[in-house]
């Protein structure tokens, strides 16, 4: 089995900065027993005056977190819950980001919020199955959904060093990946750079987070037919458009997959961006969950809704006749 | 639970009496003048002012050491002044000015000045409570023993994050000073209208100790809030003052023109009877209150020069600060 879980990437990113810097500390709840398994020893390692199991006041330790960064401390802060980012949207877009502009650049709130796991874990209803990462896109917090391990270990590493809000979206559809990798080569993943998974030349696909799995296995269906490129933006805000510039150049077409609500969802914006001001031959297309989507509980009610790979391949079959 | 330490109103040296009455003079006259330049059009957006809760700016950081830290509400400016923030520019920033406390980029209900302690006045009612806590949790584990005071008024007492920073701050022993503000009006809502069981009561079911004192007299506040503060800082935990006040003038400067009617004139009258200017000045002899006036008087007038003669933000830094790590997003035509 490869060595490296996206759980336990997340688990060495934090270990590693908590050793590096004494100003990290983290805060969420249950995290002492380690529930999402995600902070996992780091009470052992580090103690209880860095690791703080919160009570259930998720508005408050959003804030004290607040409080704490403007003081010099560098806090992660974890939700197992992405609904809960509704209840604490007031303490993230209205406070922590907002304070280096309204302090006139005297403060900075060096918080990572930590979702380890964003999305439909199927099953799991109306209100434990949210990503709402268009949002914080759309607010202008520092917003990164990670696909792969290595990503994941690399991208939080910089969100903690980094001086501003960040948010990090673990996608429960990635969570469960794997990789070989050589440990001592993990490193930093700078925010606001894509990876291009797969080069091609005739379709760009634009996958968000675990749909960037999808796309790959699309691509993988299509290969022969359609020479699909699967480009991760990997950082949503602020977002990579050279390097997307630079894939439409090659391809001219473009299909966005992008697991929000259809309306105002990262895949409009990209959508947009690309039709003002970037190479296109013929018409995009986006894959999204319908407007307004709330997810019900059963099952096939919740793949329903969900964007899903045969949506995905008939988009790009679209696209790559348009014209 | 435990108990604040009680005490008398002990008399205080005659330097300690000039400068509360110095401070609550201050915020006085600068909000008047404020007020002026809000109808003048000098401040644009309006103000909340101060006026009539003086005593408790003043006798709170009165209590505080240059390098505690507070946190302050949309009505902040008489906190900011007391806590040590140049009046000249916190009325440079008032006017949108370069020159303000915050680069012109807060205004009246954001002022913030790290270097003095003043770690931002905010808007959302209730909302800085917790920043408060987790700033003095920071400071702790830095091994200071900075304390944190956190101001906020009678309408937050119902606000849930509010609740939970009490909670948070009696579960880690954080040293931090509540001080509630109660000037009787939450905007136009009277507290009997709003609160149920007592404003001291929430404090009590977190284990947290806490006073009612009277709010309109500043020496009666540095009293309470030093022995809160000694308290905190020795590790003793939490402590909460409900500071009784009334609110002499409008909630915010649209009132003079919207005129909403929620209280009489004869009710603001009799609220105003006590006046916590005049209450301090009569303990101050006639020789040093006039030097103090007219310094302060001067010092005013230097701050509107000032604050007139300081050039507006140039349009191409709006976004300037938005991000401590210098990002640029696009523009609104990319």
């Amino acid at each position: 089995m490869p060595n490296l879980s996206y759980v336990r990437a997340l688990n060495r990113a934090l270990s590693a900065e908590m050793e590096r810097d004494p100003a990290v500390c983290v805060f969420g709840e249950d995290i002492g027993i380690a529930v999402s398994n995600v902070t996992t020893g780091l009470l052992k390692r580090f103690g209880p005056e860095r690791v703080i199991d919160m009570p259930i006041s998720e508005q408050a330790f959003t804030s004290f977190a607040t409080g704490a960064a403007i003081a010099g401390s560098r806090p992660v802060v974890e939700f197992q819950i992405p609904a809960l980012l509704f209840l604490v949207f007031e303490q993230i877009a209205n406070q922590a980001h907002k304070f280096s502009l309204m302090t006139g650049g005297q403060v900075k709130v060096p918080v990572t919020y930590l979702l380890p796991s964003s999305g439909s874990r199927v099953g799991w209803a109306g209100q434990h199955s949210d990503h709402p990462y268009s949002l914080f896109a759309h607010v202008g917090v520092k917003t990164v959904v990670p696909a792969t391990p290595t990503d994941a270990y690399g991208l939080l590493v910089s969100a903690i060093r980094d001086d501003d809000p960040v948010i990090v979206f673990g996608p429960a559809g990635a969570v469960a990946r794997r990789e070989n990798v050589d440990f001592d080569a993990l490193a930093p993943v700078p925010l606001g750079v894509a990876r291009v998974h797969r080069p091609g030349t005739d379709v760009t696909v634009v996958a968000v987070g675990h749909l960037v799995h999808d796309a790959l296995a699309v691509a993988d269906e299509l290969a022969g037919t359609v020479s699909v490129e699967v480009f991760d933006p990997r950082t949503l805000y602020p977002f990579d458009w050279a390097a997307l510039a630079a894939s439409l150049e090659r391809t001219g077409r473009l299909v966005v997959v992008d697991d929000s609500n259809r309306t105002c969802g990262i895949g409009g914006e990209i959508l947009a961006t690309a039709a003002e001001e970037m190479h296109l031959i013929a018409p995009p297309k986006r894959v999204t969950r319908p407007d307004g989507a709330v997810l019900p509980f059963a099952r096939e009610l919740d793949l329903a809704l969900q964007p899903a790979r045969g949506q995905l391949r008939a988009a790009i079959e679209t696209v790559a006749k348009g014209r | 639970m435990a108990e604040l330490p009680r005490g008398g109103n002990p008399p205080q040296p005659p330097a300690v009496s000039a400068g509360l009455y110095r401070t609550v003079r201050l915020i006085r006259r600068f909000e008047q003048r404020a007020i002026e330049m809000v109808r003048s059009g000098v401040i644009p957006g309006g103000i909340h002012p101060y006026i009539g809760e003086e005593a408790i700016a003043a006798g709170v950081c009165a209590a505080l050491r240059a390098d505690d830290v507070i946190t302050s509400t949309h009505r902040g400016h008489g906190h900011v002044l007391a806590k040590g923030a140049d009046p000249v520019r916190v009325l440079a920033e008032l006017a949108g000015r370069e020159t303000g406390l915050n680069s012109g980029r807060g205004g009246s209900m954001h002022a913030a000045d790290v270097s003095a302690g003043i770690y931002g006045a905010n808007a959302i009612v209730g909302a800085s409570a917790a920043i408060a806590c987790g700033a003095a949790w920071s400071h702790r584990r830095a091994g200071h023993d900075r304390v944190a005071v956190t101001f906020f008024g009678d309408g937050a007492v119902n606000q849930g994050v509010l609740l939970e920073a009490l909670n948070l701050a009696s579960l880690r022993r954080l040293p931090v000073l509540f001080v509630c503000e109660n000037n009787q009006f939450a905007t136009s809502m009277r507290v009997r209208d709003t609160t149920s069981g007592t404003i001291t009561g929430r404090a009590g079911a977190f284990g947290i100790p806490a006073q009612t004192i009277d709010g309109m007299d500043a020496e009666t506040v540095l009293a309470a809030a030093s022995r809160a503060v000694a308290r905190a800082r020795a590790g003793g935990g939490p402590a909460f003052l409900e500071c009784l006040t009334y609110r002499f003038e409008p909630h915010h400067t649209w009132e003079y023109t919207v005129r909403p009617r929620y209280r009489t004139d004869e009710e603001v009258a009799a609220g105003s009877a006590r006046d916590p200017v005049e209450i301090q000045a009569a303990r101050v002899p006639e020789a040093v209150r006039s030097r103090i006036d007219e310094e302060i008087e001067e010092l005013l007038d230097r701050a509107r020069l000032f604050a007139e003669a300081s050039p507006e933000p140039d349009p191409s830094g709006a976004l300037d600060y938005l991000y401590a790590g210098g990002l640029r997003g696009r523009g609104g035509t990319a």
